[in-house]
């Protein structure tokens, strides 16, 4: 088999019943997609399938050979953010962010498929996705000026100036 | 993964067919959102795997008011049909999981044991669907009804049913869309005024509320009547007690809604 993974091809071994989730962590070793409950109740393995969010723990392998699988490393790079990672840190929207790259993709694809800053309908789209730190109201607030297209200047994020708790809460 | 589950990808239906032969130590792969996990946790190694994801079974057909479909239709994909299957298919966990699950997997899921499994199974209970499935005695077609008790023993195919001239739906608000629902109630009426009821939630799979059926015409009779129709269970997700206090509810929700759409 064959798996497109951020760009690049690789030749599986793994049975076509595995998990692409332990495909991705144990086979080639790319870990942006956590194993949360390994039963598809967290959202943290979320991934995208050309282009589709899909649970990876839930995904058996063989349904994704052929496919272009994105994880959260194909998003953008420490240099290079994309515009949706510069979103959760400008309103701190990862706190201990175990199940930060399950959101960052649900939300990719969101704002892919047209979705707007309506906070129901981002709701909707990240339903599926648990956030124990429960820090879902800034999270939905990432999304949503992603949504719009705001832009940040991380400089002044990283002390705080322009955050939503910096500016009284407004979520 | 048990590296010794010998797995097998059909590319038609008729491999499919040939691949399940008579269902013996063969687990029936379809999104993968059920059986996958009980995989991971090793409570299931099953020494063959049928994976139907590239066996061309998906798609929905109309045919006149006649409506088919396959086994590996995307229960996303019944999002937009009409009530009750739209509502109910809508109901079912969220957007990753609609997106994967199959319709078929949906109705063959056996009773799990914390929750009711294949919510679907009332709406297409309401919509009296027929099943053609293949196994033992090669393909045969018959009604959900008949087929809900085998169907851990065969390859479900295709479900079909009319299209009703008014349907409903009402379920249980779930805390979380991880959570199977507790209790949900369809209902159809065909062109000639006949109404069906059925429950997913109320027992082992989803079951006809024929003495609601009956007594319909008065929804609080109704109501009280489906409690005759089911045996109501704890599991963790509710009470019998609760499902009892709830049924009646639902039951006049549907013929309500039913009634409204006249």
């Amino acid at each position: 088999m064959n798996l497109t993974v951020n760009g690049v091809t690789h030749e599986i071994d793994s049975s076509p019943l595995t998990p692409l989730l332990d495909v991705l962590r144990e086979e080639l070793g790319i870990t942006g997609a956590k194993a949360g409950c390994h039963q598809g109740g967290c959202g943290a393995c979320t991934v995208l399938i050309d282009g589709e969010p899909r649970r990876s723990c839930l995904m058996p392998v063989g349904y994704a050979d052929g496919g272009e699988i994105m994880t959260v490393e194909g998003l953008g790079t420490l240099d290079d953010l994309s515009p949706i990672q510069q979103a959760f840190i400008h309103h701190y929207a990862a706190q201990c962010g175990f199940c930060t790259s399950g959101m960052l993709l649900a939300g990719q694809a969101y704002i892919d498929h047209g979705g707007t800053d309506d906070e129901e309908a981002i709701q909707n789209a990240l339903a599926g996705h648990v956030c124990r730190c429960t820090g879902y109201s800034k999270i939905i607030d990432a999304v949503a000026a992603t949504a719009r297209g705001d832009s940040f200047d991380l400089t002044e994020t990283a002390v705080g100036k322009h955050t939503t708790m910096a500016t009284g809460g407004a979520e | 993964m048990d590296a010794a589950t010998e797995v097998y990808m059909p590319g038609s239906e008729e491999e499919a067919i040939a691949a399940f032969g008579d269902g013996t130590d063969i687990v029936v792969v379809g999104g993968g959102t059920i059986v996958v996990p009980e995989m991971s946790y090793r409570r299931l190694q099953p020494a063959k795997a049928l994976m139907l994801g590239r066996a061309g079974m998906a798609g929905i057909r109309r045919e006149g008011s006649r409506v088919t479909i396959g086994a590996t239709t995307r229960v996303a994909e019944l999002a937009d049909l009409p009530s009750p299957l739209g509502p109910c298919a809508s109901n079912v966990a969220d957007i990753e999981i609609r997106a994967q699950a199959t319709v078929g997997g949906n109705i063959c899921a056996g009773s799990g044991n914390e929750a009711p499994r294949g919510d679907l199974q009332g709406a297409f209970l309401a919509l009296g669907a027929t099943v053609r499935s293949a196994g033992a005695e090669g393909v045969a077609e018959e009604s959900l009804e008949d087929f809900l008790p085998k169907r851990r023993k065969r390859l479900l195919l295709d479900i079909s049913f009319d299209e009703p001239a008014a349907g409903a739906f009402a379920g249980l608000d779930r805390p979380h869309t991880h959570d199977y629902t507790a209790l949900a109630v369809s209902g159809a009426r065909s062109a000639d005024g006949t109404i069906r009821l059925a429950a997913t939630g109320a027992g082992g799979s989803g079951t006809r509320l024929p003495s609601a059926e009956a007594a319909a015409a008065d929804f609080e009779a109704g109501g009280q009547a489906a409690l005759g129709d089911v045996t109501p269970h704890d599991d963790a997700i509710a009470s019998a007690w609760y499902r009892t206090k709830v049924l009646p509810v639902l039951v006049r929700r549907v013929l309500t809604e039913l009634k409204e759409s006249a």
